[in-house]
């Protein structure tokens, strides 16, 4: 089947906006934006936008669900690990250890409380909104007179989620980096290939030649820029191994495996999900339990990369993953999205984000910007699929 | 002779694809009470709809012509000012309001913004004192029973000045000693010089309360019967509702071997998920054979759906007792429809949009659904064989679409139907329950799925086939079970069965003898 030029326009909308939204603060930062140092930064900046989106999408598939206290249980559980590892001096890989713990007594708690005592998710995740933010405070304030435990000391742990893999100098070109990148190329190309060859062998609906052709270029020719950058930035952070690791696998789950399905198919409709044998409640459970664990990775990170627990710390993240998923298409309804598209969302936002500090734009009318910004940018997108039929 | 109130002069009304009205007359004299009186599907209900506004003058074609005058209604408000006022069958109360709230929602009394509560109440109460309820207007509708929340609806008919009151199956959800007071009510309304029209499937009411009867077959007034005597025999009404003749509509079933019991249910009774008083399902024994078409034939609300739906891993209400046996073996289904299926036990709903399909998924995906794990290699699913499972399906059942990549939302109510049967064959199971299979769709796809069901019977299979069309009971099942009020109330052998005695099993059941 051929696609038309303008339909795969359409199909691709978001990716559009995020180009032209990129090229208006390259633009505006003279440069800046396209710099090495500044692609390294939207990376490590933004890594938590997209391991917690990743988590949120899994909510919300299930039927617009979402996740409130992701944010405040950062600040909660980055307290915690903060509290043992400087205060206590204890072990970075027990603190770990139980920060994954107390995520998952969280999550199996939550769970029950969603999927078989049928608590709204919006409801039985705001209390959490609410008293973590409150838990977290005050572990901080009773443990420190500024309110803030630093781990700059802890460094093993530092090197572990905001290191550098190979480092090497600023501005000196990282070898190992680089070559990564290339075999990362050659690999996406070639399973472009060999995807496309297995379909028209089978006589399955496949993209034309050329349009394989010119998808493979263009997805080589941005891993090969990013790792170009990297490269010249000191090489790949370990942040971007985790933020790939987490991807990969929700990637992988939502779109092979039975379970992923379920996630589909009970948010596209739950009754006819439960009669055709799927176990809803437990799909919910795993959903919220899977977002704790998430949240975990995610405080890991951001500790990682403030290299201090704070009780401002992951202030709107539910916001920031919530807006990654809707942007990528993530039906608010439940039922249908898919990680790329969330890829492209939060990307999006980590653009906004990291563009309007290099502007120097006051942190007030940044919030105003990123509102007007996210509702245009998906006006748009409704628009010109309404459009489109 | 009275005055005439009303008369509908060549009515129709298509549908794409459907004459649910094709050139009705109807005519109602003034002060009497009028029922209209055919099987499921006749078209009383689209008659009552164009007569109140529902369908928009425009849509249909011919005359309602209402107290002398032409009416071209456009919508329910229309018709309301003139004193049309209609009584669904679904009760349209919002239960969390107070009877009063509720009798002038959308009517309200008082100035502009400002609702005036004292008038509001103080009417309301006038009105439920003529329909013979003392309870409060103050009162939130859930606390009162289904027998007084009809009550109130007619209450709230009569506060919006009705002078012609339509009642669709106004007794369908009311016990006998309700059902009673509500006729005497609307004889006490008659003496007064109200004109109604009652729409019911209980003959014995429509014997009691009305004074004409007029029969709809296949979109179609058939007669129009004088009962001002109440000497109207039910037989004679029967006659009239089911006087078509049959033709080729169905396919003929051929090598019927009947094997072994496959599944027998015995003393299975159900109660109410969310109201445990009622019993929904009175002690039912069933069983069906292998290579077996079974028809549970009963109306609307008679339990069939709540009977499947529990013996399918108690999918619905709460199993008081009885035990299910497959193959003779006693087994219990905890309350899971996967076990359910484990036992190779399907379920095709009757609701495909509702509860069976997921309309915003492909073909491919809808028809794995129920096994997918049989395409599956520890959890990974094989999309090749998926594909061809679902292109596979498409074929047997000739279901039509350019891809099965197309989403399911997007087809024909036949091709949908055949999607869910194609969900529940590749499940692979011993024993089908269709749920009215062949609800809303077109003669050529019903053709089709008649041919389905043999083809799985001769393949051994046992099927379950619920209906409430009487016409294709007769054809399809070897067998027939009839259910009325959450009972079985009798079995024949399908060479046995007519449509007349059916019909007499279910009235006299009705009666209680």
């Amino acid at each position: 089947m051929k696609k038309s030029a303008s339909q795969i326009l359409k199909d691709n909308t978001m990716l559009i906006v995020l180009v032209v939204v990129y090229l208006f603060f390259t633009w505006r930062t003279g440069g800046a934006m396209f710099s090495p140092f500044n692609f390294n930064e939207l990376i490590t900046q933004n890594a938590y936008v997209f391991i917690l989106a990743s988590g949120m999408l899994m909510c919300m598939l299930t039927g617009g669900n979402i996740d409130l206290a992701c944010g405040s249980l950062v600040c909660f559980l980055g307290a915690i690990g903060a509290y043992f590892m400087a205060i206590r001096e204890m072990s970075p890989a027990v603190a770990i250890i139980l920060m994954l713990l107390i995520g998952i007594i969280y999550g199996c708690v939550l769970g029950y409380l969603i999927a078989y005592i049928n608590i709204p998710p919006w409801i039985a995740t705001l209390a959490g909104y609410l008293a973590f933010r409150g838990l977290g405070t005050d572990i901080l304030s009773s443990n420190s007179k500024t309110g803030s435990i630093s781990i700059k000391k802890v460094e093993s742990f530092l090197g572990i989620f905001a290191g550098k893999l190979f480092k090497t100098k600023m501005g000196e070109m990282n070898m190992v980096c680089l070559i990564v990148g290339i075999v990362a190329a050659v690999v996406v190309v070639l399973l472009n290939v060999i995807s496309r060859a297995n379909k028209v062998k089978k006589g399955y609906e496949a993209d034309s030649a050329a349009m394989m052709l010119g998808k493979s270029v263009l997805e080589a020719a941005v891993i090969l820029l990013v790792a170009y950058k990297l490269a010249l930035a000191g090489g790949i952070p370990t942040v971007m191994v985790w933020v790939a690791i987490v991807v990969l696998f929700y990637s992988f789950i939502t779109e092979k495996t039975t379970i992923g399905r379920h996630f589909y198919v009970v948010g596209g409709n739950r009754e006819a999900a439960r009669l055709s044998g799927v176990n809803t409640k437990r799909i919910m459970f795993i959903a919220y339990l899977n977002m704790a664990i998430v949240t975990v990775i995610t405080t890991w990170v951001v500790l990682g990369r403030v290299q201090a627990a704070n009780s401002t710390a992951g202030t709107n993240y539910e916001m920031d993953a919530i807006s990654a998923c809707v942007v990528g298409g993530v039906s608010a309804y439940g039922g249908a999205g898919r990680i790329p598209g969330m890829i492209v969302g939060a990307t999006l936002i980590g653009v906004i984000n990291l563009g309007m500090s290099l502007m120097n734009i006051d942190a007030n009318y940044q919030k105003v910007v990123k509102g007007v910004v996210l509702l245009g940018a998906v006006a748009f997108d409704i628009l010109s699929k309404k459009r489109a039929k | 002779m009275a005055k005439i109130l009303l008369e509908m002069k060549n009515i129709t009304k298509t549908f794409p694809g459907v004459k649910a009205l094709d050139n009705v007359n109807f005519q109602v004299e003034e002060g009497e009470i009028h029922a209209l009186v055919g099987e499921n599907g006749a078209g009383k209900s689209t008659l009552m709809n164009v007569l109140s506004g529902i369908y928009p003058f425009g849509t249909y074609e011919g005359d309602i012509i209402y107290n002398g005058e032409v009416c071209k209604f456009n919508t329910i408000k229309d018709s309301e000012s003139k004193g049309i006022v209609i009584i669904h069958q679904e009760l349209a109360l919002v239960p969390e309001m107070s009877i009063g709230e509720n009798m002038y929602l959308g009517n309200e009394r008082g100035r502009k913004a400002a609702i005036d509560w004292n008038t509001t109440y103080a009417e309301a109460d006038k009105y439920l004192k003529m329909v013979g309820l003392s309870e409060s207007s103050k009162v939130r509708v859930k606390e009162i029973g289904t027998g007084k929340q009809q009550l109130v609806e007619i209450a709230k008919a009569l506060a919006k000045n009705a002078k012609l009151l339509i009642l669709d199956e106004p007794t369908s959800s009311l016990n006998e000693e309700d059902s009673r007071a509500l006729l005497d009510l609307m004889l006490g309304f008659k003496k007064q010089g109200m004109t109604m029209i009652i729409i019911t499937h209980k003959l014995n009411e429509v014997a009691y309360v009305a004074d004409k009867i007029t029969v709809v077959r296949d979109g179609a007034t058939i007669e129009t019967i004088d009962n001002t005597n109440r000497d109207i025999d039910e037989d004679r009404i029967i006659k009239g509702m089911v006087g078509r003749e049959l033709t080729n509509r169905f396919p003929k079933r051929e090598g019927v071997q009947i094997g072994e019991v496959n599944l027998e249910v015995e003393h299975w009774t159900v109660r109410h998920p969310l109201y445990p008083e009622r019993i929904v399902v009175n002690d039912v024994s069933l069983n069906v054979r292998k290579g077996e078409v079974v028809g549970i034939y009963g109306l609307m609300g008679a339990g069939r759906t709540e009977l499947a739906m529990s013996i399918f891993g108690q999918s619905y209400g709460i199993l008081e007792g009885g035990t299910l046996k497959i193959d003779g073996k006693p087994v219990t289904l905890k309350k899971s429809t996967t076990d359910a299926i484990k036992h190779k036990i399907a379920y095709v709903t009757e609701d495909r949009k509702g509860n069976g399909l997921i309309l915003s998924q492909s073909i491919k995906i809808n028809t794995s659904l129920a096994n997918l794990d049989s395409l599956a290699n520890h959890m990974v699913i094989d999309k090749d064989r998926e594909y061809q499972v679902a292109e596979e399906y498409r074929d047997k059942l000739k279901t039509k679409t350019p891809s099965v990549e197309q989403l399911v939302g997007n087809l024909s109510g036949g091709n949908q139907q055949k999607v869910l049967l194609a969900k529940w064959m590749f499940a692979e199971p011993d024993v089908l329950i269709l749920d009215e299979p062949t609800r809303g769709i077109d003669v050529g796809a019903k053709y089709e799925i008649y041919c389905i069901i043999n083809d799985l019977a001769a393949a051994g299979k046992s099927v379950i086939m619920i209906s409430s069309e009487l016409p294709e009971v007769l054809a399809m099942s070897d067998r027939i079970y009839i259910m009325n009020a959450s009972r079985i109330v009798g079995e024949m052998p399908a060479s046995e069965a007519t449509q007349e005695n059916i019909m007499a099993t279910i009235l006299r059941s009705g009666r209680g003898d």
